[in-house]
């Protein structure tokens, strides 16, 4: 666009040279002259020229989610009111609601759905990344064989989507089509039902673990590549086996990007709902508000009642951030300590 | 950047396009009126076919929809948008009230011919009319619930077909003891239609006008009834509690462990296309009664054409329902190809005296099903019916879950507060 983009300042503040001084550079310190403006408008296009280069990025942000964001406010405090029998045109009007859609969201079926989540969270997240801990430390290892395949077979489910997955999960979990019943059966082992309300929840995690475990797994096994071999070279020389190498070395240098997949996994725990949307038809055992996007997809959709829906987003959007933050706030130190 | 240029004038281009694309279905004043018409019904678009040939003037696309429930959100959508609407849809019954309260269905009564009233059964044009003068839409097809069973099954285990409740358990029992895996139906917490139906049997009707305010009578001793006799049933364990129309229920259908279906009108199409190995050996019969006097039966889906608000073709919109619904041959078309039980029986009459494929062993299937439909009993549909339907789904499913009459009964009880509470809070006035 033009060529004043790449001024000496910006790859210099970069690898921790100096700050650059406002005045342009004497010619001969940086040998050849680079083509330079007149004062005033090098600074104007200095400015504002990555704000250029942002407004897309800007004006995509402001038009699909600062505009939808502002617009599900707004909704949350509006409600419908009809008068009588409320048949015909007109009988419909919007009004202002204030508080009263947030008082309803928050009602015993919304802190129930929350406590589901809360409980399949609880399941899922530490065993997800357990495993994907796991698997990166063991196809890091020297040891290893065929880590190219077992990585990408790890990898795959990730690939499979969620409705997918959870309806080749659910023909998996009925007993009358299943073939794992149907060995368990064969052998006379009395398999239980995994879509009865007691165990459906970890039915629910266990989808969640194949479609998790892969992505978690490479994003730890990239961040343990990243580390340079001398370390692991002075380990040994100083005695360490692998296993004391994995656990004192590997796992704390991985520890920011276990907690970033953690922070990643605790959001997307919150908005559980192609899973048990998908399951829902085939048992008793989930409800339509089984999960809090579950819910604010019943009030806006069956019920057509868009207020609540958008006063329910509203607080579960406002409970993420504050979850992420607090989160964040508790491990930092702990994760990018070493960094300060 | 020349290529981002273009692609922005592209994008622009499109969306002009788009725009004018969407105008010109609603214009009409230069060359043939074009009516779009959302419709979920199978093959409906080859009976539309015969009205484009026969009518250059008035044009009819068919925009097939998924189904019942997710083309209405997408029509309340399309009409707070202010643009997008069809100009007719397929409606279901208990949509209507819905639709009215929420000012997307045209009253038509202005463009109709008075000769229409006549050709349609008085419970199935009372739920297009909501007892007024207005006409919201046509009846197209209805739902009169029926029994279905497997006649070898039956045969073999030297049972006879239930022709009363109390008969319908006993023979429950004694399918379940010949076999723990068999079952003679299965008590369905995701159907609420299916139940809607069972308490409409039993005499329910769980809305009501009285004036100027809405009564609701769903936790009444006709449904009451309704949902202690099922809740019993499953407390014993001789009737099944998995929903419906799920790949295990499917499969149960196809090895005869379902052996018994109370369903409607329009099961046959669902048995050959879920149970096509069992062709021949399922049999239609009149629902089993709570008063074998005095014959009563539900309704179970059913449709209508409407026509919208958001139309600027009513006239023409309101001529080519009509013919639809009304026409010897659009009437015949609909029986023949689309499978269904048009709701303007009388004109079918024709088409509808051969038996469906699926049912070739039982030449009287129609004159059972002509018998049930002369015994819907009157129900009335409210504005929220989407509320009370989603509640049945949780509540139900939970006691589905726990097996007990008890659960059954707090089950119906907590539909009627639901659908109570609701409705105040919209600002209904409800007595």
């Amino acid at each position: 666009m033009t060529t004043a983009t790449t001024p000496s300042g910006s790859s210099g503040s970069r690898t921790g040279v100096p700050e650059t001084p406002e005045e342009p550079i004497d010619t001969a310190v940086l040998g050849p002259a680079p083509r330079r403006r007149p004062v005033g408008h090098g600074f104007r296009a200095r400015v504002l020229t990555p704000y250029g280069m942002l407004a897309p990025a800007i004006i995509l942000f402001l038009a699909f989610m600062a505009a939808p964001i502002l617009y599900t406010v707004v909704l949350s405090f509006q409600r419908v009111q009809v008068q009588g029998l409320g048949l015909g045109s007109g009988a419909r009007t919007t009004v202002f609601a204030g508080f009263a859609n947030y008082v309803a969201a928050l009602d015993a079926e919304f802190l129930a759905s929350v406590g589901r989540v809360l409980l399949y969270g609880l399941i899922l997240v530490p065993t997800m990344l357990g495993l994907a801990l796991l698997f990166a430390l063991l196809l890091d290892s020297k040891r290893s064989r065929a880590t190219r395949f077992s990585r990408l077979v790890i990898f795959l489910p990730y690939a499979v989507p969620g409705v997918i997955a959870s309806l080749l999960w659910g023909f998996l979990y009925l007993p009358a089509v299943s073939p794992f019943y149907f060995i368990t059966e064969a052998l006379g082992i009395d398999a239980p039902t995994i879509l009865s309300s007691g165990l459906i929840v970890f039915g629910l995690a266990n989808i969640g673990l194949w479609g998790g475990v892969g992505f978690n797994m490479v994003v730890i096994y990239t961040s343990l590549k990243a580390v340079p071999s001398d370390i692991y070279e002075a380990a040994r020389l100083d005695g360490c086996s692998e296993i004391q190498i994995a656990l004192r070395i590997k796992v704390p240098i991985v520890f920011p990007a276990l907690v970033m997949t953690g922070l990643f996994s605790l959001i997307a725990t919150l908005q559980v709902f192609a899973e048990p949307t998908t399951l829902r038809p085939l048992t008793n055992a989930l409800s339509t508000t089984w999960s809090p996007l579950m819910k604010v997809y019943r009030d806006a959709f069956t019920r057509d009642d868009l207020g609540s829906a958008a006063a329910t987003s509203v607080v579960i959007a406002v409970v993420s951030l504050a979850l992420s933050f607090v989160f964040l706030r508790i491990v930092q130190k702990r994760a990018f300590g070493q960094e300060d | 950047m020349h290529s981002i240029r273009r692609g922005i004038a592209a994008t622009v281009a499109v969306a002009a396009l788009a725009l004018t694309g969407c105008s010109a279905t609603g214009g009409g004043d230069d060359g043939p009126v074009a009516l779009d018409y959302w419709a979920w019904a199978p093959n409906i678009d080859k009976v539309v076919d015969i009205w484009n040939e026969q009518n250059p003037d008035i044009q009819v696309t068919v925009q097939k929809q998924d189904g019942g429930d997710p083309v209405i959100t997408k029509l309340l959508t399309a009409l707070k948008a202010g643009s997008g609407a069809p100009d007719l849809i397929q409606a279901e019954y208990q949509k209507i009230p819905t639709l009215v309260s929420s000012d997307a269905l045209a009253d038509i009564s202005g463009d109709l011919d008075d000769s229409v009233e006549g050709t349609f059964a008085e419970g199935l044009w009372s739920s297009v009319t909501l007892g007024g003068d207005a006409v919201y839409a046509i009846p197209q097809d209805s739902g009169p619930m029926m029994f279905y069973y497997r006649e070898d099954i039956f045969a073999e285990l030297g049972l006879e077909v239930p022709t009363t409740w109390d008969e319908y358990a006993e023979v429950a029992a004694a399918v379940h003891d010949s076999d723990p895996s068999r079952y003679l139906g299965t008590f369905s917490a995701n159907d609420a239609g299916w139940f809607t139906g069972l308490a409409q049997q039993a005499g329910a009707s769980w809305w009501s006008i009285d004036g100027d305010a809405w009564g609701v009578d769903i936790d009444e001793s006709p449904t009451q009834k309704v949902a202690e006799y099922w809740g019993g049933l499953v407390e014993e364990g001789v009737i099944d509690n998995k929903p419906m129309y799920t790949p295990e229920w499917n499969a149960g259908l196809n090895d005869g462990s379902q052996v018994g279906w109370l369903s409607a009108v329009w099961a046959p199409g669902v048995l050959s296309g879920n149970a096509a190995d069992t062709a021949g050996l399922w049999r239609a019969a009149p629902m089993p009664q709570w008063d074998a006097d005095a014959p009563a039966t539900g309704a179970w889906g059913g449709s209508t054409t409407a026509v919208t608000t958001q139309t600027d073709q009513q006239a023409a919109a309101v001529e080519f329902a009509t013919w639809l619904n009304t026409d010897p041959e659009a009437v015949a078309a609909m029986a023949d190809t689309m499978g269904i039980y048009p709701a303007a029986t009388e004109v079918a009459s024709d088409a509808l005296s051969t038996s469906p494929d699926f049912f070739s062993n039982q030449d009287d299937f129609y004159d059972v099903a002509a018998e049930a439909a002369a015994s819907i009993a009157p129900f009335t549909y409210g504005p929220n019916v989407n509320v009370t339907f989603s509640a049945y789904n949780d509540e139900f499913a939970k006691a589905a879950e726990a097996k007990t009459t008890s659960a059954f009964l707090d089950a119906l009880a907590a539909m009627q507060t639901i659908t109570v509470d609701d409705l105040e809070k919209t600002g209904f006035t409800v007595e």
